[in-house]
């Protein structure tokens, strides 16, 4: 009984003088393969060539400082609350008397930490921040042997003065009615 | 008794009852929010206009309509009183215009804050108000005063409703702090810089609606969310000791009140509780507070999260075999 009629019938037919040489069936494969020698090449010469990313990529973040090269981050934790993979944490601490020139307001985040292992790149932490310190970028989280390695402090997030990041791209400007 | 009707639903109380603790009575649906009442607190109330209602019958025996809306905390009912709260367009209208007015001066540091969270100003500003201001004014400031070491005051961030001023009176003996100046400048504020130290100062931290009275020794230590708040006691001389307390990890960042759902505090706790007790073995616990699920405090808290197995090349095969079993 047939069921369905996506079955096929396997046939036993001999073959001829031409398939059983073998060597037109080679040739013709071989052709496919030659022919995407001139095709152009899907895949990059990383790291010597680069990919253009687009404006919205989400790639690994980084703590703005404002112009005054302050860091903006408050530790106010709304990343971390909003974060799905809970791969942000957060100290805060209170800026003393004489750090005004490196934190913005009186409170900042002594230890930021994200986990880049259990980050899922959705850039929510960057659209919860109500302090414009966290943006996604379009740089690329490297390789590395280790996993502790992944575990991203204020050292490696935090832009450095003399080496800004530009986020102009990714910056919303939102508007409340 | 009276018979009162408040968004549609009646309810039978006691004369001398306010539209306010008969709308509570009914339950959280119809009770207009409050950021100055506090039904703990004799004479408080009347100050910030946000359990303003509109009564549509006055009485059974005058059925006109009061020509104003009325400050649900401090309008007595009357019988066969009709009271609307949401579903009157002129009390949203009007409490939208009345959370304008509390955030004139009001920083928006909720960032900062080690309030947020748990702020009634930020339930009332996200549920009744506007997300744009309309002034152009600086916010007012104020010379920063030490009023002790146990509690921070951000007069900045202060709505004046009074609470903090009632508490000091009431719970404790002999007040030293109070409102000072008049109108727009006026500030809480101690005589001389006079330090609030008394056995049930900490107090002003659970009543104040806002950060303008948070605790010192809790003071950027995490937010409120990132804590795990459980139900604890302990045998205490001067109050109750039953307490909320706070924790993150293994320490206990801070000690409160146990608040109920109108955010006033059950029992008023002393300040060795609260302050001094910040170890596991000084108390016993109860269990987890229940919270809110809307709230924030509970985001990311799972109640009933069965933890996965970690496997092991040694367990592997036991495992194997007993979900083999299960099957």
């Amino acid at each position: 009984m047939q069921l369905t009629n996506r079955s096929k019938v396997v046939s036993n037919k001999e073959m001829s003088f031409k398939e059983k040489l073998y060597i037109p069936a080679i040739l013709s494969g071989m052709g496919v393969t030659f022919k995407h020698m001139f095709k152009k090449s899907v895949s990059l010469r990383y790291p010597e060539v680069t990919r253009q990313f687009s404006p919205v990529y989400r790639g690994m973040h980084v703590l703005k400082r404002d112009a005054e090269g302050r860091e903006n981050c408050t530790a106010c934790g709304l990343c971390a609350v909003s974060c799905p993979a809970e791969a942000i944490t957060m100290d805060a601490a209170e800026r003393k008397k004489g750090e005004e020139h490196l934190y913005r307001e009186e409170k900042y985040a002594a230890k930021y930490e994200i986990n880049m292992l259990r980050c899922i790149f959705c850039g929510l932490c960057e659209e919860a921040c109500p302090k414009d310190a966290i943006y996604l970028t379009d740089r690329i989280v490297e390789s590395n042997y280790k996993r502790n390695s992944f575990v991203f402090g204020k050292d490696v997030l935090v832009e450095k003065i003399e080496d800004r990041i530009d986020i102009t791209k990714r910056k919303k400007s939102y508007k409340i009615d | 008794m009276a018979k009162v009707t408040i968004d549609g639903q009646t309810i039978e109380v006691a004369d001398g009852t306010t539209i306010l603790q008969a709308a509570r009575m009914i339950g959280p649906e119809v009770a207009p929010p409050t950021m100055c009442y506090y039904s703990k607190l004799k004479t408080s109330g009347g100050y910030c206009r946000t359990c303003l209602v509109e009564v549509s019958k006055g009485s059974e025996k005058d059925p006109r309509p009061m020509p104003k809306l009325v400050a649900s905390c401090r309008t007595t009912i009357m019988d066969g009183m009709e009271v609307k709260n949401m579903t009157s367009d002129k009390v949203i209208d009007a409490r939208k215009g009345v959370v304008e007015f509390l955030l004139l001066n009001h920083p928006l540091d909720c960032p900062v804050c080690d309030q947020a969270g748990e702020c009634q100003l930020q339930d009332l500003g996200y549920e009744h108000g506007s997300a744009k201001t309309r002034t152009d004014f600086e916010r007012r400031t104020f010379d920063k005063i030490d009023i002790g070491n146990k509690i921070q005051l951000h007069m900045t961030r202060c709505i004046l409703c009074y609470r903090c001023v009632k508490t000091a009176e009431q719970i404790t003996d002999g007040r030293v702090h109070g409102v000072l100046n008049r109108g727009d400048a006026s500030e809480i504020s101690t005589y001389i810089e006079q330090a609030i130290d008394n056995d049930f100062s900490g107090n002003l931290i659970d009543v104040c609606p806002v950060g303008a009275l948070t605790d010192k020794t809790f003071r950027f230590k995490s937010r409120v969310w990132f804590t795990k708040p459980v139900d604890a006691h302990r045998d205490c001389d001067k109050c109750s000791g039953k307490t909320v307390v706070w924790y993150k990890g293994e320490d206990v960042l801070r000690v409160t009140g146990r608040k109920d759902q109108w955010g006033e505090v059950e029992e008023f706790i002393c300040n060795t509780c609260r302050f001094d007790k910040k170890k596991t073995s000084d108390w016993t616990i109860e269990g987890p507070r229940a919270i809110s699920h809307q709230s924030v405090i509970s985001a990311n808290h799972y109640t009933k999260m069965v933890k996965p197995r970690e496997l092991t090349l040694n367990n592997i095969k036991t495992i194997a075999l007993t979900e083999g079993e299960n099957k």
